[in-house]
């Protein structure tokens, strides 16, 4: 007979848009980071370092990069006799054949997968956060606390907290009242979006509200719970999260790896994070080369000069330039004599001679200011830029581009140019 | 597919002195994230080779942690996969393996119980990459007995730790002689052999009868004559690694871009075992140059013209040059090394001064490590 204890069900199906044409061809699960890494890699290592040996990813927006990611789960030990990872997209029906419209629909619609393994638990993840948990230390404070409904909370300074789900808690950690966005914070625990349910708990609550369009976790399913006096719990968590949602916060996390001891470190032997690795050999740093304050992947040739960037695994960067505060994904290769600002760019892009990002004064972004901006450089993936080219900041570059593209050269700041996806 | 694999990986060798203390020879690590018996095992799935025995005596723990999933080579499959022969005593038997010839003796159940009609037999202490299926059309259209892999060596190479053979001009092999004093040939045996598989096992039954031991002095010379043994000859890159000095020259030849392309640029790829580590981290004060650096390493210091392999730590203001540092080793600050191999998991002190003179200086250095 087949019994997990635990199961997780892990989010991965968001479009993540305040990535801008980072994820116009990838969910924002699968986009890079850290070098070597994708995002779902922290909460897939977090997994099978908790012992929960058993992970549905539930996929919808662009699952093309995530499914060849996950594959049947070998990087992480997830191939398994039973249980392991199963990639659970939406599926037809006889009738009632839609889309995951929530993130709770979208458990809901996989109520037979969790049921197959007749789990005690259910542990309910998102595919967008950067930090190490012991799920199996929450869950013994669940069972603990005698909790129908675990949700993992962190402390955020109370004038940001108006932009979290806050959790209002008594002394023993008991929910009592919770608020989505307040404007006046009564707490500053802010829910990570990691959740514990008793598994018949979390059954009854999708079945009952079935019908609820875009069912939701945080709108509809713990209002219910809570509402049917249920007992629901806060469990504090102290260590590194990591929002990478916008391009900014992004690019921040980024660079937080690459401070001297980062506050969240790779380095560690316990609790590895695990990925996939096509590419294995070492990285060749030449005689005209210059690399400080960096992370570089495998398999990376430099020849070029580069400061506070963080550069993935075959990226080839070229003599005479000189990449500072950018982040560079795998296999993209970079001319000579170029200049790099403050620039995020995507796997498999194509960057010519003499290039210049990131140069001249700030403007606000055209098309996007929520989206592009920070001075930041975007460029989607499998993008070329020709040689002699100099781009302002907070511009966005995504296709296969040419001169005729850049008039006199030049991309201003601000602008977005955007040749290749769906909203070209 | 039409044959099945042997590596020989039993061997010591003197000539690697410290570094074979504690492995053996195809357990180096090479070219910062390989180990050397890699080479044979990538050239094996990628010829489509899909049952590989590897024979390992001496010193094998570090090579069976290295081979303990066989699924980084593409051996985890249920026909065929990857199978691990140390010498086990059985009713009949408790010798070790007397030599190679006996290895494949003792554990002749393995070829028997195959059915594939050919048997490709490589070392794992060689750097090269090979497409053996080319061996075998070449084996089977010279209606060879046996086929021996050559490379011509350049005429300053000494060439006396090899067996060294002479072609006619139908590349049949009329004389081959083991590690020769004066050898009368530059053209060395690579060690690889392709042998019809019910050739080899009446060959080895028939050693093993007269108590002989070894498959190139007890096989291939005193069958020479009777037996149809031809030479292949390998162009491409091949080096033997089983010397200090072959080691080292072999790991600094990834310096050069075109090493660097035909291994790990161009098809097929090699394959190794995924070690799951962070990118590598220069910190302030980090110069690197012309060096090969692989994953889990941190840099503080300087580093010119060296090969650094995994995890190591690199102190600040440490000057390296010339040497290679293999796995997991700790280097304390101020510290200078140069043409030196240091040891895996070494822990050199702060102030440390290592210098090869005229020869390569084989560090071994176990101080204690405090890890946080």
């Amino acid at each position: 007979m087949i019994k997990k204890e635990m199961i997780a069900m892990l989010l991965a199906g968001g479009q993540g848009s305040r990535l801008g044409v980072l994820t116009s061809k990838v969910a924002k699960p699968a986009v890079s980071f850290g070098g070597k890494y994708r995002i779902i890699d922290f909460p897939l290592s977090n997994c099978i370092n908790s012992g929960v040996d058993t992970v549905g990813v539930l996929t919808q927006y662009q699952p093309l990069r995530l499914n060849t990611h996950i594959g049947i789960g070998i990087p992480w030990d997830l191939d398994r006799n039973i249980g392991g990872v199963t990639v659970l997209p939406p599926y037809e029906k006889i009738t009632n054949s839609e889309w995951y419209t929530g993130t709770a629909n979208a458990i809901y619609q996989n109520i037979d997968y969790m049921e197959s393994y007749n789990p005690e638990y259910v542990l309910i993840l998102s595919g967008d956060h950067i930090y190490k948990m012991d799920y199996e230390v929450m869950l013994d404070f669940h069972k603990e606390k005698g909790a129908d409904v675990t949700i993992a909370v962190m402390p955020v300074p109370m004038e940001e907290a108006k932009r979290f789900g806050i959790m209002i808690t008594d002394e023993d950690h008991k929910i009592t009242d919770f608020e989505e966005k307040p404007e006046h914070p009564r707490s500053n625990l802010a829910s990570m979006g990691i959740y514990i349910f008793n598994w018949k708990t979390l059954k009854e609550a999708l079945l009952a509200n079935a019908q609820q369009p875009g069912l939701d976790f945080g709108k509809h399913v713990i209002p219910y719970c809570h509402d049917n006096g249920k007992p629901l719990y806060a469990y504090e968590f102290n260590g590194y999260w990591k929002d990478v949602g916008t391009l900014h916060s992004y690019w921040e996390a980024n660079m937080e790896l690459i401070d001297i001891v980062p506050e969240f470190n790779l380095y560690e032997e316990y609790w590895k994070i695990y990925t996939k690795s096509e590419i294995l050999p070492p990285q060749y740093l030449s005689d005209t080369s210059f690399v400080e304050r960096s992370i570089i992947g495998e398999g990376a040739t430099i020849c070029g000069k580069v400061y506070n960037s963080v550069i993935g695994c075959g990226v080839t960067i070229g003599k005479d330039t000189v990449v500072r505060d950018s982040i560079i994904m795998n296999n993209t290769v970079i001319g000579e004599n170029c200049e790099l600002n403050k620039a995020i760019i995507a796997e498999n892009v194509v960057v010519g001679d003499e290039v210049r990002l990131g140069i001249g004064e700030e403007a606000e972004n055209e098309t996007d200011p929520h989206i592009y901006n920070n001075g930041i450089v975007t460029i989607g993936e499998k993008s070329v830029i020709p040689n002699g080219i100099t781009v302002g900041k907070n511009t966005c570059i995504f296709g296969k581009t040419d001169d005729s593209d850049y008039p006199e050269k030049f991309l201003a700041s601000g602008k977005t140019l955007i040749k290749e996806g769906d909203n070209k | 597919m039409r044959a099945i694999g042997i590596i020989l990986a039993g061997g010591n060798s003197y000539r690697m002195k410290e570094l074979s203390s504690k492995r053996a020879v195809c357990a180096m690590p090479i070219a910062g994230s390989y180990r050397s018996i890699d080479f044979a095992l990538s050239n094996m799935t990628n010829s489509h080779i899909q049952k590989v025995a590897v024979f390992t005596q001496y010193n094998a723990g570090s090579l069976n942690e290295h081979l303990i999933s066989s699924k980084w080579w593409n051996f985890g499959r249920k026909q065929g996969g990857l199978f691990t022969f140390t010498p086990s005593v059985t009713a009949e038997n408790n010798f070790w393996y007397r030599g190679t010839a006996d290895a494949m003796a003792q554990n002749l159940s393995f070829l028997k119980n195959s059915h594939e009609p050919y048997v490709v037999i490589a070392s794992g202490d060689c750097v090269y990459k090979m497409d053996y299926n080319k061996v075998l059309e070449y084996h089977v259209a010279k209606k060879a007995d046996i086929t021996v892999v050559c490379k011509d060596m350049p005429a300053n190479v000494n060439v006396d730790r090899f067996g060294t053979v002479k072609m006619n001009e139908e590349s049949r092999i009329e004389e081959f002689e083991e590690k020769p004093v004066v050898a009368k040939s530059n053209t060395i045996s690579c060690g690889i052999y392709v042998v019809r598989r019910r050739q080899l096992i009446e060959m080895i039954e028939k050693c093993a009868e007269e108590d002989r031991y070894d498959f190139v002095k007890d096989i291939l010379i005193r069958y020479k004559n009777m037996k149809r043994i031809y030479g292949y000859k390998l162009t491409d890159y091949w080096r033997n690694i089983a010397t200090v000095d072959d080691y080292f020259e072999t790991n600094m030849d990834f310096l050069k871009p075109e090493t660097r392309d035909y291994f790990f640029k161009q098809y097929p790829d090699i394959y190794s075992k995924v070690d799951d580590l962070p990118p590598a981290k220069y910190n302030p004060g980090a110069q690197v140059r012309n060096s090969l650096v692989s994953s889990g390493t941190i840099i503080n210091g300087t580093v010119e013209d060296s090969v650094i392999f995994k995890e190591t730590y690199i102190g600040n203001n440490c000057y390296i040059k010339n040497s290679i540092i293999l796995n997991d080793v700790y280097i304390g600050d101020n510290t200078h090394i140069e043409n030196c191999i240091i040891e895996s998991h070494d822990t050199i002190r702060a102030n440390s001064y290592y210098v090869g003179e005229n020869e390569i200086k084989i560090v071994v250095e176990r101080n204690d490590r405090y890890v946080i």
